[in-house]
């Protein structure tokens, strides 16, 4: 694992939606790359090939809901820790980018 | 004896077991029992600044009113369990109706859930009052809870140290006799630690063995929901209340809840014969490094204490294990780095807007800045590199794949052993502060636990006795093959009975009296 | 900066196309892909969430089991394979009508993959394959206030309802389709309608364009002719009707023809296509492309259906459109032209109910395929949004029929219809449209007209029968067209004898 650096944190920071400024880049980059040269050791662990990956440590599978309603929250409750709501809606600030 | 006379001080030191029978026989009240719990709190708990500080926000109101009801509910011959009216205190990171919940960060400052996560539900179903929500470090991510933004939870044996985390707060709380009983949630150790640095006992159950619903994620292949106690006989009990198939849990195991009580209740005869015990070679420190000679001691002790009950000792080599940490520090943070994206600002928790007029992206981006705290921004930034187009592969996927070779490592060597065991930590409770500059370091806390999250196994950490350097607790894990907890309360409880008559009583009588005591 | 865009037909004489669309597909399941909240649409905003849908911390996922049979059939009527073991992942990115800001998806395992979907055009019938079939889970829904136009850029701030946040989405995507320049809008549009009709059959949606209960993105590049590689592709969205599909094509072909004459590079980008000019626009510069970190979800387990399991609702599909149209022709009568046709204007629903609903099948053709499809495409609508019913059409005929009613007067009845003025009956009433069935005053009028116009009367005297068509025509305006014409022309031959 290649070292980052403080313009690849930035970057990454930036996909992750986190504002950091300055002082926080020039503390944390670092801090980052001791953690990720330790964790490079995974690659010396070799060619794996063979071996399938766990995603799930126990091997479950279909694992099913039936189609019934079930009763959910009320507008109110849904709407309880919203830091701004208006006409029964969570009111945020105006959104760049397309429509989805 | 009667509960009346210097009632509290009794009262808090008793089992959850002994505070039941004392309910069942009549000789106390719940509304008695939560009383004296509140009041040690508000005596020894403190604030931020100073105290245990193991809790972030105490109910009384609400604590005394459940138990007013299981009161009467027992005085109708309607109680609903054994351990109803038998107060306990909820780790922070678990969805409570009605209280807050803040997973230790300021993100989810004063959010009040609308819904209970499934292991409350049971424990309120069951009438336990609920105290409080203890504190932890930030969405779980540590090793001594100081990475809080609440301010960090002191250890009852010598509050200069850090109590263990991420569940630091719950472990205290038990070890400072705030609350009988607690649950936490281990997701490479965070009930595990906490329990040795304090002198408790810790469950990490078998992955799927209880619900996740209501836990809010860290690393959702990882996460267990656990009992935080003081005897073994505890922790099985209130394993039994909460563990079950949840139909909201997609990861949850449809198999019954095993008979951990019993188990218990059988090793606490001694009879260890026909046990085959393995000393895991790789986190025995054979070659000493890092691992305190006062820990390698007690465990060292308590090795042969399984050989004189009747166990078979062997060493076992779990090669991948040296590869545990690294695959750890991958996985976790790929897999929270998502689950943290929720937190945006726009349905609930802290919203920073930014001056003039800020986009929807403008709030999120300040919104999580100061929000989160430094450890948690670090494993974000790990998690997503880890995830990005062209590292998957070398990363995530490889980690995903040593995962493997870890849980194979485990099978093989419970083809030729029932238990496998290990020191719980590598070091006793360290000072506060210390390791707060350097993240690997705190990593290495978790060195022995992480292996057993990995592959989805249960394990258990009971006390040891304390290191002959520093007079501190250390701990003694046990781990099992997944589905066989019932081992861990066997042999946990075995160990226990036999350290406790050797102490003379249980550890947590030679812990430092905690000021304000009545 | 304004597009050049090439002539659709100069186009196809230098370029190739490479067509790709995208389908998305939302379940008519009664609860949401990964949770127990209602479907049902129109409700108040915000009260059918639960901690799951709403992406509250701790929630957690259950899959629908209905929604897996749905994604299984759609699957096996696109000839796929289905498989055998396949998981959920994650697709991450934020956006505020995301509660979790990723969607839980399918990324490399797909329950459903390589299949086809044969497709007429004119006669034609081309092969487009299937890559995948996938189930997701669809978005909470956002109201933009404060712009001038409702929509997003402009706004002041939004409103978010994630009531179909959740609701489950089964995306169908395409390889490359390749077809000749020329057919590839018609290729387009008749995928996206034969895939509609596929899945109405199958009863899993109600697919309406109108509704967003079936959404098709278009992607297209162009590469000049022979070149033997595809091109940069973009990508369309906000098309929300047959007719979209097929004019965001040619609008595409252009405008990427356009560019590469001039020697430039087409854009990998997102366009939003616009219903009133027929045209596309770009979407909003992205710095760069969105990476995902797809890893697989873990807090669901993999789906691993049975072979039995995919059998038994192998049974369960209904006969493929080949098999239905094969059978609904030979029952009909209709030549291959008359079915061709009827396939192509997207009636062949319409005539099957209008049929069902007693009309001859040569009857229902002839309205749904000249009358009201002319009426349809003046409004610029599908035949099926039109307002009016297989049933109505069918009164309509059965009045015809009856003779209450001629062929003229029965579209003064549908414009009735499409006016909301009540049923036919009520309509013929309101309006005095019955044909008059009074041989008093029908015989007073083949007088008048045999008086007015002497001539003809003669000839038909001499046994030029017909003539007659000139007394007929004369009688009926007498009328105002309110007479059976059959009926005129007895009355006419009896009296010139």
């Amino acid at each position: 694992m290649s070292q980052l650096t403080r313009d690849e944190v930035a970057h990454l920071a930036d996909l992750a939606r986190i504002d950091l400024d300055d002082a926080e880049l020039d503390h944390l980059a670092p801090q980052l790359n001791v953690i990720l040269e330790a964790v490079a050791s995974i690659g010396a662990v070799g060619s794996l090939d063979e071996v399938p990956p766990t995603s799930h440590p126990l091997p479950l599978t279909n694992v099913f809901r039936e189609d019934v309603v079930v009763p959910g929250l009320t507008a109110e409750q849904a709407l309880s820790g919203a830091p701004e709501a208006e006409d029964q809606r969570f009111r945020v600030p105006r959104i760049l980018g397309d429509e989805q | 004896m009667s509960a009346r006379t210097d009632g509290s001080a009794e009262l808090i030191r008793k089992t959850a077991v002994e505070l039941a029978d004392l309910l069942a026989t009549g000789e106390t009240t719940s509304v008695e029992i939560t009383q004296a719990h509140l009041d040690r709190i508000a005596a020894v708990d403190g604030s931020a600044d100073a105290g245990v500080h193991a809790f972030l926000h105490v109910d009384a109101e609400g604590a005394l009113a459940q138990a007013a009801e299981s009161d009467a509910r027992r005085a109708a011959g309607e109680a609903r369990h054994l351990l109803d009216g038998v107060p306990i205190a909820v780790k922070d990171v678990l969805t409570t109706q009605g209280l807050p919940t803040t997973c230790g960060s300021r993100i989810l400052q004063g959010w009040v859930p609308p819904y209970d996560a499934t292991v409350v539900r049971k424990i309120k179903d069951a009438g336990l009052p609920i105290l409080g929500k203890t504190n932890m470090d930030e969405f779980a991510m540590g090793s001594s809870t100081e990475h809080s933004a609440y301010g960090p939870t002191r250890n009852p044996w010598d509050q200069t140290r850090i109590p263990g985390g991420s569940g630091g707060g719950s472990a205290a709380a038990v070890a400072a006799f705030e609350a009988p009983l607690a649950l936490g949630t281990d997701t490479g150790g965070s009930i595990r630690q906490p329990g040795a640095v304090t002198g408790t006992v810790g469950v990490k159950p078998t992955y799927g063995g209880v619900s996740r619903y209501g836990l809010v994620a860290l690393a959702n292949s990882l996460d267990q929901v656990g009992p935080v106690t003081r005897t073994v006989l505890d922790a099985a009990l209130l394993h039994e209340l909460i563990g079950g198939h949840d139909p909201l849990d997609s990861t949850s195991v449809d198999e019954p809840v095993g008979a951990y009580v019993t188990a218990a209740r059988e090793g606490v005869r001694g009879d260890l014969s026909g046990l085959k015990v393995g000393v895991i070679k790789e986190l025995a420190g054979a070659d000493g490094s890092g691992w305190q000679p006062g820990v390698m001691e007690r465990f060292a002790d308590t090795v042969d204490l399984l050989k004189e009950m009747g166990a078979e000792v062997s060493e076992v080599s779990c090669p991948t294990f040296v590869h545990a940490m690294a695959t750890y520090y991958l996985i976790l943070p790929a897999e929270c780095s998502s689950n943290l994206a929720k937190f945006d600002a726009m349905r609930y928790g802290l919203r920073v807007v930014p001056e003039g007029d800020p986009s929807a992206e403008a709030v999120m981006r300040a919104t999580r800045d100061a929000g989160f705290g430094d450890e948690v921004k670090r494993r974000i930034i790990i998690g997503t590199y880890a995830l990005s187009s062209g590292y998957y592969d070398a990363y995530y996927g490889q980690a995903q794949k040593v995962r493997t070779l870890i849980a194979r490592d485990f099978a093989a060597a419970f083809e030729n052993v029932d238990v496998l065991v290990s020191p719980t930590a590598p070091t006793t409770a360290f000072p506060l502060g210390e390791k707060l500059d350097d993240p690997l370091a705190m990593y290495l806390q978790d060195l022995a636990t992480i292996p057993a999250n990995l592959a989805g196994v249960p394990g258990i950490s009971v006390p040891a006795g304390l290191a002959a350097e520093d007079g501190l607790p250390v701990g003694f894990q046990v781990l099992a093959p997944a589905l066989a907890d019932e081992r861990l309360y066997r042999v946990g409880a075995a160990v226990e009975a036999a350290l406790t008559a050797r102490w003379g009583g249980p550890i947590l009588d030679k812990a430092p009296v905690l000021e304000g005591v009545r | 900066m304004s597009d050049t865009l090439v002539p659709f037909d100069e186009v196809v004489q230098r370029y190739d196309p490479a067509l790709g669309l995208e389908v998305h597909v939302e379940l008519n399941t009664n609860t949401k892909m990964f949770c127990g909240c209602p479907t049902t649409f129109g409700a108040e905003p915000n009260t059918q969430v639960c901690p799951t849908c709403l992406g509250l911390p701790g929630a957690m996922p259950v899959v629908n089991r209905k929604a897996v049979e749905s994604a299984i059939r759609i699957g096996l009527a696109l000839n796929c394979s289905i498989a055998e073991w396949c998981r959920f992942a994650r697709k991450n990115y934020f956006y505020p009508d995301m509660p979790k800001n990723f969607q839980t998806s399918q990324y490399d395992e797909p329950i459903a993959f390589d299949g086809w979907l044969d497709v007429e055009v004119d006669g034609e019938t081309f092969r487009v394959e299937i890559e995948r079939a996938h189930m997701e889970e669809d978005t909470g829904k956002s109201t933009h206030v404060g712009g001038a136009t409702g929509r997003i850029h402009g706004a002041d701030y939004s409103l978010v309802d994630y009531n179909r946040a959740g609701i489950p989405l089964i995306e169908i995507v395409t390889r490359p389709i390749l077809v000749p320049a020329a057919k590839a809008p018609a290729v387009a549009r008749a995928y996206v309608a034969q895939l509609r009709d596929l899945i109405v059959a199958l009863g899993v949606s109600d697919a309406r364009m109108d509704q967003g209960s079936i959404r098709a993105d278009v992607n297209l590049s162009l590469a000049p002719k022979g070149a033997g590689v595809l091109g940069t592709r973009s990508e369309t969205k906000n098309v929300n009707s047959l007719r979209s599909v097929e004019r965001a094509v040619r609008f595409e072909m252009s405008r990427h023809a356009g560019i590469l004459d001039a020697g430039g590079a087409v854009l990998q980008e997102t366009r939003h296509f616009h219903e009133d000019t027929g045209t596309t626009s770009s979407g909003r510069e992205k710095s760069d492309a969105e990476d995902y970190r797809y890893f697989p979800e873990p807090d669901l387990v993999p789906v691993a259906p049975s072979r039995e399991w995919v059998e038994e609702l192998r049974a369960t599909l209904p006969e493929n459109p080949t098999q239905k149209r094969a059978r609904l022709q030979q029952e009909w009568g209709f030549s291959d032209l008359e079915m061709r046709d009827t396939v192509g204007a997207g009636a062949l629903d319409l005539v099957e109910q209008t049929v069902a609903a007693g009309a001859a099948p040569q009857a229902a053709r002839k309205w749904w395929l000249t009358e009201l499809a002319r009426r349809a495409n003046d409004a610029g609508v599908e035949l099926a949004e039109l307002g009016v019913t297989p049933a109505q059409v069918a009164e309509v005929q059965g009045l015809v029929d009856a003779k209450t009613i001629n062929d003229k007067l029965a579209r003064q009845v549908f414009d009735g219809l499409l006016a909301g003025e009540g049923t036919p009956e009520e309509i013929i009433a309101a309006r005095g449209l019955a044909v008059v069935s009074d041989d008093g005053a029908l015989s007073a009028a083949v007088d008048k007209a045999i008086a007015d116009n002497p001539d003809v009367a003669d000839k038909i005297r001499d046994g030029k029968v017909a003539a007659a068509g000139a007394l007929i025509g004369a009688v009926m305006k007498e009328m105002r067209g309110q007479a059976d014409a059959g009926r005129v022309r007895e009355l006419i031959l009896e009296k010139l004898g």
